[in-house]
């Protein structure tokens, strides 16, 4: 793909203005589309499309069968009970998560020259219903499409049942993947016990938030009871008590956003990578298969050449297409394993980059966290450390 | 742990300041160390006031390896620690590197002031140049051998009691004794007696559990531990620390020298036996007039408990006031203040106890998670086949040590959080103290009116019994006897009511001062365990802060320096 003249090529795309279209049951949530680019393939520099979740969910299904190896980006979960699709919430959270797989799409160095990509972003109304059907015909899955978790269960369970050689599946010997695929199933564990305690600890801080405020609540009742510099002093930390409550909350509220979500995200991203793997695994075991029947075949008119030599003329055709079959075949399992190869290192750099800068997010928001607890606090320390405080007991008598 | 010559003046200026820091060498005391099924335990009975020692004082004299050897002891061998899996992961001197920077990198010198109160309640401070500690230690089981009531034996645990005082009374500086828990008991309740009106420190509770529970060391350990905090309150007190009973519990070897007035079973036949003579009014067994005075109590004038029973019923009903000393509205005023502080008291206590149950949550899940990270780091560095594995590993083993150390310092400041609010709860159960010296006052202002009516009532009778015996000249001789019986009574009843005033007014003094005293200790107590609170809670906050901070400027440079890329495509694009 080229840029127009010496102008580095780019693509940019966004998602944005949903609208919600139709009426009752039928009722949908239409997305604009925008794209601008200098791209030559592009039939225009810019270009407004309107597509819906369904589009979507096209899309991936095709990038996923068209580039068997690849890490294709993942879409926001379809299921959402009735009464949560049209509330603003859960329309922003998709729109946003469909904005961030164009992107992630868009950045993709092999995926972003899909020519269904490219029609999604630029087909209008018409011609789009047709191209979709087009595409779809071509495809050697003609079945519905299934759930996209399922497929990761069942991926995940393949995968896992191979490395520990519970099936008698024809696998490639390769220790370099057999590592890989180790290395893949106990990272997902490793990131999984991460995420799983983030939540827990995100959770908790909240939680320890809200109690602050009853605490808060009690000193001052205490207050009442007391007279003097002490009277001011527990009046003052049960004010401080509930400021600080409501900043601890607020808080861990975005720690949740910004934390957890990142790394739930590439706990997925690693399940889809052992989807891959059963591709993989696939692709390799057609070819073997392929490749068994024809060299079967080519036994058989070997035979036949010394047997028969009349029949083995027919026969050279139906060779010549289990050739062509065993060749289509490896074709795709290189295909596959090259697409894979690229997409592994990309996977290793992304994990670098994206979760180095989750971890540094994490500790600032950490120390902010304690820096406005050591803050709201200190604003107390000159009244307390007063040592006139400790002698002005005689209120009482 | 008894001093010499130099540790006395030593301890003796610590004490005199009010920041006083206990630099008392810890000995194998655990920190009241929580766990979540013991938190209740250990915030009340757990940490012997008087030896701890808070990290963050810059206090000279007090070496810090001494405090970290303990501090560390203290994590491992009590029962109650938390599952400290941090120390398998860190070596030992991951303790120094916590400790020993904090102290010298903490720039604000606020190291200084941070203190927590260690001290127990009713700690006055101005009669501090009279040192009395009691030390408790060395639970030992005795056996005794068998009787005819009970085959086989019994057994029961001893304690030793050591003190070291330079109090003039006691006549000497160091002694040691053995003592049981019932002897306790006998003190405490020969204190109630001798001393009614002030506010006394209430004893551990007797335990309704089993022989089996006695026997387990955590049940012995709690119990030591409240033990020597009872004797520490005791030693505080103004008025008790100078007592014969609490001298000749501590001083007095072999069997306790102490009268056990609480002797249910005897008391009961006592009274039993008085009781039908003297409801046949020939009770010739006439109490002397210090008895007479004394509130009846327990079985021993089953007669008089009731007659005062019923007195104070009296009053309950027919006057319609309530039976207190209503003269004196600002006793009034102060015991209604006293009423809803004790409430406040305990509702505040409740919900410090949950919002520090949580945060040790939070420092236990952040632990998780930091164990977590190290293992990932692990595993990365382990199964490295692209070289930015390393870097990953990099970062995550940073986020990883920085989160362990957050949660160590979640629950050390926890910790010493706990230890302060802990003076929530002991106040808390000082109100029973004033409940009981209350009580008292209330009991005398009974006897008071009941003896001021037994002598009206005998005069009364003298009266009827002159005039009858007027009417006959002369008199019978048994008539002149029986006035002569009735004017003995009368005496004595008068005696005995003078004595009772004497006393009533006594009790009203010691609660008046008592209740000053109470308030002003309240208020340096709890304006010290605010303070010691709040900076605790700063303290570590800041340091938990630094701590990240450093986290992320780290992270934050490193990865300026290897990122060339723009978005890598997989997560959020910037």
């Amino acid at each position: 793909m080229a840029g127009l003249g010496s102008d580095p090529p780019f693509l940019s795309v966004s998602v944005t203005e949903p609208v919600k279209m139709g009426t009752g049951m039928q009722a949908y949530i239409s997305y604009r589309v925008s794209t601008k680019t200098n791209i030559q393939d592009f039939r225009e520099t810019e270009k407004i499309v309107i597509r819906r979740f369904s589009d979507f969910v096209w899309l991936h299904e095709r990038l996923m069968e068209c580039y068997k190896g690849a890490i294709v980006p993942s879409l926001p979960g379809k299921n959402a009970v009735e009464k949560f699709r049209f509330t603003a919430e859960f329309i922003e959270v998709r729109r946003k998560a469909l904005d961030v797989f164009l992107n992630r799409v868009t950045a993709h160095p092999e995926l972003r020259k899909s020519v269904d990509f490219k029609n999604f972003l630029e087909a209008d109304e018409d011609i789009w219903a047709i191209e979709k059907t087009r595409s779809t015909e071509g495809s050697v899955f003609m079945k519905k499409p299934m759930d996209f978790m399922q497929m990761l269960k069942d991926a995940g369970t393949r995968v896992s049942d191979a490395v520990m050689r519970k099936e008698k599946v024809v696998e490639e010997i390769d220790p370099e993947y057999e590592k890989l695929k180790h290395y893949i199933l106990e990272l997902e564990d490793h990131l999984a016990e991460a995420q799983r305690h983030a939540m827990r600890l995100v959770k908790r801080q909240r939680e320890s938030g809200k109690v602050l405020a009853d605490f808060g609540k009690a000193i001052q009742l205490l207050s009442q009871c007391e007279s003097g510099s002490l009277k001011q002093a527990l009046a003052d930390i049960g004010d401080r008590a509930d400021e600080l409550s409501a900043i601890q909350q607020k808080q861990g509220l975005e720690l949740l956003l910004q934390f957890e979500e990142p790394l739930k995200e590439y706990v997925g991203i690693v399940q889809y990578i052992k989807v891959v793997m059963a591709d993989r695994a696939q692709a390799y075991r057609e070819h073997q298969e392929h490749f068994e029947a024809y060299s079967l075949k080519k036994l058989s008119l070997e035979k036949q050449k010394l047997l028969r030599p009349d029949k083995a003329v027919d026969m050279e055709a139906d060779l010549q297409l289990s050739k062509s079959q065993c060749d289509e075949a490896q074709a795709r399992y290189r295909r596959l394993v090259n697409l894979m190869n690229q997409d592994m290192l990309r996977f290793q750099e992304g994990k670098t980059l994206d979760l180095g800068l989750v971890l540094q997010n994490f500790a600032r928001a950490q120390a902010q966290l304690s820096m406005s607890t050591a803050d709201t606090w200190g604003t107390l320390l000159p009244e307390l450390s007063s040592p006139s405080m400790a002698k002005e007991g005689n209120a009482y008598t | 742990m008894m001093g010499s010559g130099e540790d006395d003046a030593q301890q003796a200026r610590l004490y005199t300041s009010t920041d006083a820091m206990e630099s008392l060498p810890l000995e194998d005391h655990p920190h009241s160390y929580l766990s979540t099924s013991d938190y209740r335990s250990a915030m009340s009975g757990g940490g012997s006031m008087l030896h701890e020692s808070h990290p963050l004082a810059a206090s000279p004299e007090q070496p810090l390896n001494m405090f970290k050897d303990s501090f560390r002891k203290g994590f491992q061998e009590t029962g109650r620690s938390n599952s400290f899996r941090d120390t398998m992961i860190e070596p030992p001197s991951y303790a120094d590197a916590i400790f020993s920077p904090y102290l010298a990198d903490d720039s604000n010198g606020s190291a200084r002031d941070l203190g927590v109160h260690a001290s127990p309640s009713f700690t006055s401070s101005s009669s501090f140049s009279e040192i009395l500690q009691v030390r408790v230690t060395d639970p030992e089981k005795v056996q005794e051998p068998g009787s005819s009531l009970v085959p086989g034996g019994t057994s029961y645990m001893t304690y030793k009691f050591t003190t070291h005082t330079n109090i003039p009374s006691y006549l000497g500086s160091d002694f040691t004794v053995r003592r049981r828990f019932r002897d306790v008991v006998t003190l405490a309740d020969t204190l109630a007696e001798s001393y009614r009106g002030y506010f006394i420190p209430p004893r551990p509770e007797k335990s309704v559990v089993e022989s089996q529970v006695m026997q387990k060391m955590e049940f012995i350990e709690q119990r030591r531990l409240a033990l020597e905090k009872y004797l520490a309150r005791l030693a505080a007190h103004p008025v008790l620390r100078h007592s014969e009973e609490l001298r000749k519990f501590l001083q007095t070897e072999g069997r306790l020298p102490l009268q056990p007035t609480t002797d249910i079973a005897s008391r009961m036949l006592d009274g039993a036996v008085k009781l039908p003579l003297q409801l046949f009014g020939e009770s010739s067994t006439m109490l002397s007039p210090q008895e007479a005075a004394q509130p009846a109590r327990g079985g021993r004038d089953l007669l008089r408990m009731f007659k005062e029973l019923k007195q104070s019923v009296t009053n309950d009903w027919s006057s319609g006031k309530p039976f207190v000393v209503e003269e004196d509205k600002d006793f009034l005023e102060k015991k209604d203040k006293l009423t809803d502080l004790e409430r406040q008291l305990s509702y505040a206590s409740q919900q410090a106890e949950i919002w520090l149950k949580g945060q040790q949550e939070v420092g236990e899940v952040m632990g998780d998670l930091g164990l977590a990270f190290f293992k990932l780091a692990k595993f990365e560095t382990e199964n490295t086949m692209v070289p930015c594995q390393r870097m990953f590993a990099a970062d995550v083993k940073r986020a990883a040590t920085a989160a362990v150390k957050a949660s160590r310092f979640y629950r050390e400041s926890n910790a010493f959080s706990v230890k302060n609010l802990d003076e929530l709860h002991e106040y808390l159960g000082l109100m029973q103290a004033v409940h009981s010296a209350f009580s008292d006052r209330n009991n005398s202002l009974i006897t008071v009116q009941t003896l001021t009516q037994d002598v009206a009532s005998l005069n009364k009778q003298i009266e009827k019994a002159v005039a009858a015996s007027n009417k006959i000249f002369g008199g019978s001789k048994s008539q002149n006897r029986k006035i002569e019986e009735l004017k003995e009574q009368l005496k004595n009843t008068e005696e005995a009511s003078q004595l009772a005033n004497k006393q009533y007014d006594q009790i009203k003094d010691r609660n008046k001062s008592e209740v000053e005293r109470f308030n002003e200790e309240r208020n340096r107590d709890f304006m010290n365990m605010l303070r010691g609170l709040i900076q605790t809670q700063v303290g570590y906050s800041r340091k938990m802060a630094n701590v990240w901070t450093k986290v992320a400027e780290e992270a934050a440079g490193s990865s300026n320096r290897s990122s060339e890329a723009s978005s890598s495509g997989f997560s959020t694009p910037s």
